[in-house]
């Protein structure tokens, strides 16, 4: 099985760290797939980019060489080119205090290469950088919407949008719920905005909304009842508009008990 | 369904072990990044162009600068975003978060720890910078360890008490002026008759020959990028860790 030139040899013993970073790159693209969480999928893009980090920094790697910086004999400032440099003044006066010399090729095996650690260097801390962004884009969704899960999203994003479309393409396509709502709509709309929202960021609807998986099919049918009853009475109280706006998680409730 | 996922991920995992036949065994120094004239170049240059002793510093602050003046910018950005997104945003939904506050004193043992743990840290963070020329550091790393020096503050009595020692808008000023630094040496090399951030043209104000000139830029052009760093990494805890509201613990 291990003999020379088999697949599995050639993977396994001659090539793993190029197996193993195959291998977390999968896992990160597969959780990057596959999650529905955005936090989790946030944590697989950075498996995946720390996979792109190690292949890059093994790309560096040299058998018995240093790391790159220079050793006493090669150093600028070091014991061994001010000694040359003394040598050198005394026989030519014209010759620089220091005077460290261009490193020969063979020489030039003595050392890692330096210019992938230079890009990772930098990738890392852009990388935590534009993950501090993708943290606080996920936080902000999580305010607006009560959850971070993608499937649970894409539903309010798409109920949200059958009742407040302001694109006049919408409004082309369905005019006739243009009439009922133009005088009215802003203070409504904003209102109930509001107040759905902070239902919606409520852990006792959202715990609703997880038991109870059927809500998308009949969100259509609910978006289109919605606006009407916020619009029938909109100089009551705060406390009586709430209850109409609760309509799109009442049914639910009753649903889930 | 989710096994459907792994359909793409089985195929591209094929495809890269296909390739990894192809690439060079482990420290091979035969290998075509290792042969390619460019490394050679930094290899063996590096000391006559600039005297600094460690390749990576040269190579980053110098040879690569613009690159490293736009990744600074790029980490900047980000945290002037962060900002932007998360600014006031928890205010609007005050109530139920307040049910969440935890009244607790600081732990008497952690924060002794830490009020004698954060100057070595911060020298640690000087030294890490200004050493970045002969040992392994930099800009971008003591930058950071200075960022978590504050961060380790905020973890041990909470934010205020951080944000008392680097408030925000200070947070800012101080990103902002590590790109200013930055910007301004190339400026300046660009003003003295060179090309932009080409400090050998720096010689004209430093008392020193043109290779040291670069030498003592890339210092300057590294304390840039720390100030930068620090700042971004502090500001990115303090926004993220409140939800945008800047107070209280965890």
């Amino acid at each position: 099985m291990f003999e020379d030139g088999a697949i599995i040899n050639e993977l396994l013993i001659e090539r793993l760290n190029y197996f193993i970073y195959v291998v977390l790159l999968l896992i990160g693209l597969h959780a990057m797939i596959s999650k529905r969480n955005l936090i989790k999928k946030l944590i697989g893009m950075s498996i995946f980019q720390t996979s792109i980090i190690l292949f890059y920094v093994s790309i560096a790697v040299k058998d018995e060489a240093t790391i790159p910086i220079y050793k006493a004999e090669h150093d600028p400032h070091g014991a061994a080119s001010k000694a040359a440099a003394l040598e050198l003044n005394s026989t030519d006066e014209a010759k620089p205090l220091y005077a460290p010399a261009e490193l020969q090729p063979e020489e030039t095996q003595q050392y890692a290469n330096p210019l992938p650690h230079v890009l990772m260097l930098t990738a890392i801390v852009v990388g935590v950088a534009t993950f501090g962004l993708a943290l606080a884009l996920c936080l902000r969704i999580q305010q607006g919407y009560g959850t971070v899960e993608e499937d649970e999203l894409l539903v309010k994003i798409e109920r949200s949008d059958a009742r407040y479309s302001q694109s006049p393409l919408a409004k082309a396509i369905n005019p006739r719920r243009r009439p009922a709502r133009t005088s009215r709509k802003p203070r409504t709309a904003s209102k109930a905005t509001r107040v759905s929202q902070k239902s919606a960021s409520s852990p006792k609807s959202t715990g609703a909304t997880q038991t109870k998986k059927s809500a998308p099919k009949t969100k259509a049918t609910q978006a289109r009842k919605k606006p009407a009853p916020a619009t029938r009475k909109p100089a009551v109280k705060k406390s009586s508009v709430r209850k109409p706006a609760n309509k799109t998680t009442s049914p639910k409730k009753k649903g889930a008990e | 369904m989710k096994w459907i996922s792994l359909i793409p991920v089985v195929a591209v995992g094929a495809l890269l072990l296909f390739a990894a036949t192809d690439f060079p065994e482990w420290g091979d120094p035969k290998s075509p990044a290792s042969q390619s004239p460019v490394s050679s170049h930094f290899i063996n240059n590096t000391g006559v162009d600039t005297e600094v002793p460690n390749m990576v510093t040269a190579v980053l602050a110098d040879y690569r600068g613009f690159d490293t003046m736009f990744e600074t910018v790029v980490v900047f950005i980000a945290g002037i975003a962060v900002l932007a997104i998360l600014k006031g945003s928890g205010r609007r939904r005050r109530g139920p978060r307040t049910t969440y506050k935890v009244e607790a004193e600081p732990d008497l043992i952690v924060t002794n720890t830490v009020r004698l743990v954060v100057p070595v840290i911060q020298l640690f963070a000087f030294y890490v910078l200004a050493h970045g020329h002969v040992s392994p550091g930099g800009g971008f790393q003591g930058g950071v360890v200075m960022g978590a020096s504050f961060i380790l503050i905020a973890l041990a009595w909470d934010l205020d008490h951080a944000l008392v020692r680097m408030s925000l808008p200070r947070c800012i000023a101080i990103a902002a002026a590590g790109i200013i630094i930055y910007a301004g040496i190339g400026f300046l090399s660009m003003f003295l008759g060179g090309e932009f951030l080409d400090y050998a043209e720096l010689e004209r104000v430093l008392p020193v020959s043109r290779e040291m000139a670069r030498y003592h830029a890339m210092l300057g052009v590294e304390i840039g990028v720390g100030f930068t760093v620090t700042s971004i990494m502090f500001a990115l805890y303090a926004n993220l860790s409140s939800e945008g509201r800047l107070k209280g613990g965890l």
